[in-house]
């Protein structure tokens, strides 16, 4: 059974983290969770996003957002870097969402042909 | 796709949030003897005008910006309808807006509860800086989750670490179960 107590530890971890990475975190993950996103399947997509970063210690945080006014290509990733550029990645899967994780956060590589230019190019 | 009665609180959390709460409470009633599952969403959020609250569970009203319909509420409504509940909302302009769902516990179209610890960490995802507050009642029983709680341990660390979420959704889920269990 888990205790409020669990948390110190866990903070102790996380404290540890950002001395070993010295600051703050690079990337912020944004997954749209609006109606039109969980429709399309974003619930998974989330979880596999938290699960897998608490998982392997990627360096960024996830967090959720509204509608962001593109329904039809949910469900949507946005990758915030540290600079406030920022990537919009569409029609994410969990198993994207696990390839996104490694090439961008993992080794700052944009995958350029999941992201709403390229799907907007091809005319989908 | 609104598989569960999770699913549609969240919807209706998501529109609190909307509204800049800083404080929201979750209260679900899950009664055997009086066979009823209730869902009260209560927040101190912007609150909505008698006109306003009158035809807010239309899909085709919303304050959103990014599309013109909104279906959380009508949904929520509709489901009330569906198993034999009640549904009910109240809001004051600047004061916030406390909505009341119930549905028969045993009838046929109620969904299944659906993950709460999920739905609470969406809720921590959304706005980590609400204080959030969740009570699940059963006959006997009462587990109670409170963000403010969460963060005194934590001494400045973020809830969005993703082992804390995860760590969130399992204690609460944990507590939940556990409630259910002494109820049998």
């Amino acid at each position: 059974m888990k205790s409020l107590e669990d948390l110190k530890k866990m903070r102790e971890e996380a404290l540890k983290r950002v001395e070993m990475r010295e600051g703050d975190k690079d990337y912020r993950v944004v997954v749209g969770m609006a109606t039109c996103g969980i429709a399309a399947g974003a619930r998974p997509v989330l979880n596999r996003l938290v699960e897998e970063t608490a998982e392997k210690s990627y360096n960024c945080t996830i967090t959720q957002t509204g509608c962001i006014g593109m329904c039809v290509y949910e469900p949507i990733v946005e990758v915030y870097g540290k600079d406030g550029e920022h990537t919009t990645y569409v029609h994410v899967n969990p198993e994207k969402a696990s390839e996104i994780l490694a090439e961008h956060i993992g080794k700052g590589h944009v995958i350029d042909e999941y992201t709403v230019n390229a799907v907007q190019n091809q005319g989908v | 796709m609104m598989e569960d009665l999770a699913m549609h609180m969240i919807e209706i959390i998501m529109n609190s949030i909307h509204a800049n709460s800083r404080n929201i409470s979750i209260r679900i009633l899950d009664s055997k003897l009086q066979n009823t599952i209730r869902m009260t969403i209560q927040d101190d959020g912007k609150g909505m005008s008698e006109e306003f609250v009158k035809k807010v569970t239309d899909p085709f009203t919303t304050s959103r910006t990014t599309r013109s319909v909104g279906m959380g509420l009508a949904f929520m409504k509709g489901l009330t309808e569906q198993c034999a509940g009640d549904f009910t909302i109240e809001s004051t302009l600047g004061v916030g807006t406390t909505l009341t769902a119930s549905v028969q516990k045993d009838h046929i179209d109620t969904p299944p509860m659906g993950n709460i610890g999920s739905m609470m960490m969406q809720c921590i995802q959304a706005d980590e800086n609400i204080d959030f507050v969740l009570e699940y009642k059963t006959d006997s029983n009462e587990f109670l989750f409170r963000t403010v709680d969460i963060r005194e341990q934590l001494e400045g660390v973020s809830m969005l670490e993703p082992s804390i979420l995860l760590w969130i959704r399992s204690y609460i889920n944990e507590g939940i179960e556990q409630a259910k269990e002494e109820m049998r």
